[in-house]
């Protein structure tokens, strides 16, 4: 059975498509199929972000209407293979994606993959909502600040309401919470929500924690995931990440500031 | 001087805006979660039918009449009615 994750948020900007590429990646290096799946039609990123950009000939809708097969249409990465990606359409109606034809691809797709991860976009019109509908597990992104929980938390009643797995009174829908941009100095400052903070307030269970760090721009400069850069916090923390959703136990890491110099140590900051 | 600011600073930090959020939130989190639980458009509308109905035989205040929609397990939905029957005396 493929597990359908949605990587979603509600709001905008807090990485949902960092984190499904660094996912994507992760889950595939530990050697299974992971076919990556971007939901923001008419705001196509998830290529820019995997490093595809320039390979990119059909597109989602184009599978839809039956203009292109799936085959046709996946981007094998070159980086590690069982990893595919279904880029979003760029220019076309966003009405295009209903719950029928979306429902048949993943159908499809399910066959062959063993993680299908939902890129979704942000808001919670309908392209986040048909991101959502198949979803087994969510991946609620979100940063330690006030209008990303309070978005998150709408999310969350979504998931728990619109979602298949709520209509039709199955087991509701896995969530998980990713708490992305972390700054534990600025949380020891007090300038900053904690992670038990936004733990606190969400209530659902915490998958990861992602320190602000300059390696996630680089990394999207240059079109390869964080997670590959394997020196970076960021990388290892997406790769604990990847050991959490395979059900391994691994301690929380870049969750304290570094140590501060002696200056400050001795007048107690 | 900077020195001097750092602990006077110090001592104001008692709520941080760290605290100030966590605060914010819960509030409008919680607010926002009632709402989301809401009952049906057209609970008012059937609230309103039944007392009509009620009240061409009995005498029913607005305050001894309660009704509620509770989602159960599953898919069951249970409509609770209450309402509360004064004595005959009072009736007329």
């Amino acid at each position: 059975m493929a597990r359908i994750i949605v990587v979603t948020s509600g709001k905008g900007g807090v990485g949902k498509t960092t984190s499904s590429a660094a996912i994507g990646i992760g889950l595939a290096l530990k050697g299974h199929k992971v076919v990556l799946i971007d939901f923001d039609i008419g705001l196509r990123n998830l290529d820019l972000i995997m490093g595809c950009e320039r390979r990119v000939v059909y597109d989602f809708v184009n599978v839809i209407n039956g203009e292109a097969t799936l085959n046709q249409a996946l981007i094998k990465d070159k980086r590690v293979s069982s990893l595919s990606i279904l880029p979003a359409s760029q220019t076309r109606d966003k009405d295009a994606l209903t719950k029928e034809n979306v429902g048949k691809i993943l159908e499809e797709l399910a066959k062959t993959f063993d993680y299908i991860i939902c890129d979704s976009p942000a808001g919670i019109e309908a392209g986040a909502m048909m991101a959502l509908y198949y979803a087994d597990e969510a991946i609620v992104t979100t940063n330690p600040e006030v209008s990303s929980v309070r978005d998150s938390d709408r999310i969350l009643g979504m998931l728990a309401s619109r979602s298949r797995r709520a209509e039709l009174g199955l087991e509701p829908i896995k969530e998980h919470l990713l708490l992305t941009r972390y700054s534990p100095k600025r949380v020891e400052e007090g300038e900053m929500l904690s992670v038990e903070d936004v733990v606190d307030i969400l209530s659902i269970p915490l998958l990861g924690v992602i320190p602000e760090s300059q390696a996630v721009l680089k990394a999207s400069n240059s079109g390869e995931p964080v997670i590959l850069d394997i020196e970076s916090d960021a990388g290892k923390a997406y790769q604990d990440v990847i050991e959490r959703l395979l059900g391994e136990t691994v301690e929380f890491r870049f969750l304290v500031a570094e140590k501060k110099g002696i200056f400050t140590r001795m007048f107690g900051g | 001087m900077a020195l001097l600011d750092y602990f006077l600073q110090k001592k104001e930090k008692q709520v941080t805006t760290a605290f100030k959020a966590k605060e914010r939130l819960q509030i409008i989190v919680a607010h926002e979660r009632t709402c989301r639980n809401k009952q049906p458009d057209y609970l008012p509308q059937l609230t309103e039918d039944i007392l009509n109905v009620l009240r061409k035989y009995i005498k029913v205040s607005d305050e001894s009449f309660s009704i509620n929609l509770d989602k159960k397990e599953g898919n069951l939905n249970v409509l609770e009615l209450n309402i509360e029957l004064h004595d005959e005396k009072s009736r007329d």
